[in-house]
């Protein structure tokens, strides 16, 4: 069925985004927006702005009964969740479900499939995709004979945790059963699910994603994107495609995520996420996103394929409009994350009033944001103020694109990791290409005793 | 004017999302009678019209554009659809000129087959009922307003 409203439950850039996509398909929008996201920028660019609730998430963004309710009064077709809040929540694609509204993902099924990491990791198996060794544990001695097994250091993960939340790393097994209890007291009280698992820590490794395309029926990948340029899980800088792999590791890697997702039968843009670990020149799975990412438009540059698009398209029932001989990949594209944090303040969030904002433009340079001057950064959502996306022919020109667009960017009135940005791209370790995800962390310590300086 | 499948299917949507449990249709000729099924609670509330087709950007009156300051607005608590009386049939739960107290329920407002009651919060007088019956409402709006004393 056509979608002709489609309301967006989510704020922020990535509605601004989805609002674009639905402009260029004649699709009127109405987006469902807390009381603190009235007068934003994707506000006056939806056709209809409803108030879901109170600023804070739980009161709005959260509750999928009432998002549900605002589509069904605003006669929408259909919901799209954007990422984050209720985008990988079974509630809300099961509400649509029975309300008859179209969700704008996968099924509620394969949401609990993908949004459990322990399901995930064995459907992974059963699909013949590489998993980190490791596993659940149940008690502290299974632990401990499983620890031998994977090695020291591991890392102890939340099941309901991701994005880098619910992570410990143990480097000693005298410490386990001490960060087991504290790391499954910590998840029960974040995610609501105390349960725990163990994977190696790879000390130098590559956060590898693959983009893809289900229709329920047929999968074809995007191609890879890079997101090794990390801060305690965070990524800040991506490109597509990923610099620097053999060959055969990026076919391996394609494959895998192809068969991951056949597995499931997946029906909705999604990535399944990939680490390599540099020294066993081998990669294992991590964990599959079932949404619409943030870095997508590394991979909408490089492929020419809007993402949001077949998103909808697959939403309407419509059948994969790709096979994958059509899918070329053209030239490089990177992407940094602009957020309101201080650098100088181990990245403290920042919010406040944007005083002035001046974004990039030029030859193959994009910006999504919904960040303008007079524009109000709250402090109850996340800080992402916007996104620069530079394309080039290869890698060196995308580079350089950026680094002209960075210095072009201006937002004052709070502190921005633009500055940020800007070091890294000039550094000569991340213009060679391929970082492992510890590059962060080094660059910080190199930088430090500049800073104390200045 | 021809009735396809997809017009049929559109308009049993609509039925679906709306709080009516029947819908028949004459034109051209062609009688369409739709029931809803009893796949859940069936409301019990009577609503004077359906919202869901065609929605019209509404204003959004806010409690501060109120003027006389005697005068409260009553803001829905919640987005939901809002319902002066608690039964069809049954007489609204205020209206213009009632006296109400601090706990006296004014309204009721549905989300998803949920009903959740307004309260004045204000002890005094209603002197405007700013919301429609049947209509979705959006949180912050003005509902209802109560001249205190």
């Amino acid at each position: 069925m056509a979608i002709r409203r489609l309301l967006i439950a989510n704020r922020g850039e990535i509605a601004a985004r989805v609002i674009r996509t639905c402009r260029d398909r004649g699709i009127e929008t109405v987006l469902a927006a807390s009381e603190a996201d009235l007068d934003t920028l994707p506000a006056k660019l939806a056709d209809r702005t409803l108030c879901i609730g109170s600023a804070h998430p739980s009161a709005s963004y959260l509750k999928a009964e009432t998002i549900v309710q605002a589509a069904l009064g605003a006669g929408a077709d259909a919901i799209h969740p954007g990422y984050g809040f209720l985008a990988e929540n079974p509630v809300l694609a099961r509400l649509c479900e029975r309300e008859g509204v179209i969700f704008v993902g996968p099924s509620a099924a394969q949401l609990e499939e993908a949004g459990d990491k322990l399901r995930a990791r064995t459907a992974a198996q059963a699909a013949g995709v590489p998993v980190m060794p490791g596993g659940a544990v149940e008690s502290i001695e299974a632990a401990a004979l499983l620890a031998r097994r994977i090695g020291m250091p591991l890392l102890i993960k939340a099941v309901g945790g991701g994005g880098g939340r619910g992570v410990k790393r143990v480097d000693d097994p005298k410490g386990l059963a001490d960060a087991m209890a504290l790391a499954g007291a910590e998840a029960g009280a974040a995610f609501g699910d105390a349960r725990i698992y163990l994977e190696r820590f790879v000390a130098r490794a590559r956060h590898v994603e693959v983009q893809v395309l289900g229709d329920g029926e047929r999968v074809v990948h995007l191609g890879t994107r890079d997101c090794s340029v990390q801060r305690r899980y965070q990524k800040l800088i991506e490109e597509a495609t990923a610099p620097d792999l053999a060959p055969a590791m990026r076919d391996g890697i394609h494959d895998a995520a192809l068969r991951f997702a056949a597995h499931l039968s997946y029906r909705n843009a999604g990535t399944v996420e990939f680490l390599i670990d540099i020294e066993r020149e081998t990669f294992y799975f991590l964990e599959m996103n079932a949404r619409i990412q943030v870095e997508h438009p590394v991979t909408e540059a490089v492929t020419g394929i809007d993402l949001v698009a077949e998103q909808i398209a697959i939403a309407e029932g419509a059948r994969l409009r790709l096979v994958q001989a059509d899918v070329d990949f053209d030239g490089c594209a990177i992407e940094c994350r602009i957020n309101a944090e201080d650098p100088e303040h181990d990245f403290r969030p920042s919010p406040g009033i944007i005083r002035e904002a001046r974004w990039p433009a030029g030859e193959g340079v994009r910006v999504d944001t919904h960040i303008v001057t007079g524009s109000r950064v709250a402090p109850f959502y996340d800080s992402l103020l916007g996104k620069i996306v530079a394309h080039g022919r290869d890698r060196e020109t995308a580079l350089a694109r950026l680094a002209k667009a960075i210095g072009e960017t201006r937002i004052e009135g709070i502190a921005t990791n633009l500055a940020f940005h800007a070091a890294v791209l000039a550094d000569p370790e991340f213009a060679r290409g391929g970082v492992d995800t510890g590059y962060l962390a080094r660059l910080g310590a190199r930088a430090a005793p500049a800073r104390v300086e200045a | 004017m021809k009735l396809t499948a997809e017009d049929i299917g559109e308009i049993m949507r609509l039925l679906d999302a709306s709080h009516f449990d029947e819908l028949v249709l004459e034109m051209d000729g062609v009688k369409l009678a739709l029931k809803r099924g009893v796949r859940g609670p069936v409301l019990d509330v009577a609503p004077e019209r359906s919202n869901a087709a065609a929605p019209e950007p509404a204003e959004r009156p806010r409690a501060a554009e109120v003027a006389d300051p005697d005068t409260v607005a009553v803001a829905a608590p919640l987005l939901g659809v809002f319902y002066r009386a608690p039964k069809p049939g049954a007489a609204p739960f205020v209206e213009l000129g009632s006296r109400v107290e601090e706990d006296t329920v004014v309204a009721i407002i549905e989300v998803m087959k949920l009903m959740n009651s307004v309260r004045a919060g204000v002890r005094g007088e209603i002197v405007d009922i700013a919301a429609e019956n049947g209509a979705m409402v959006e949180y912050g709006q003005t509902l209802l307003r109560v001249r205190k004393g």
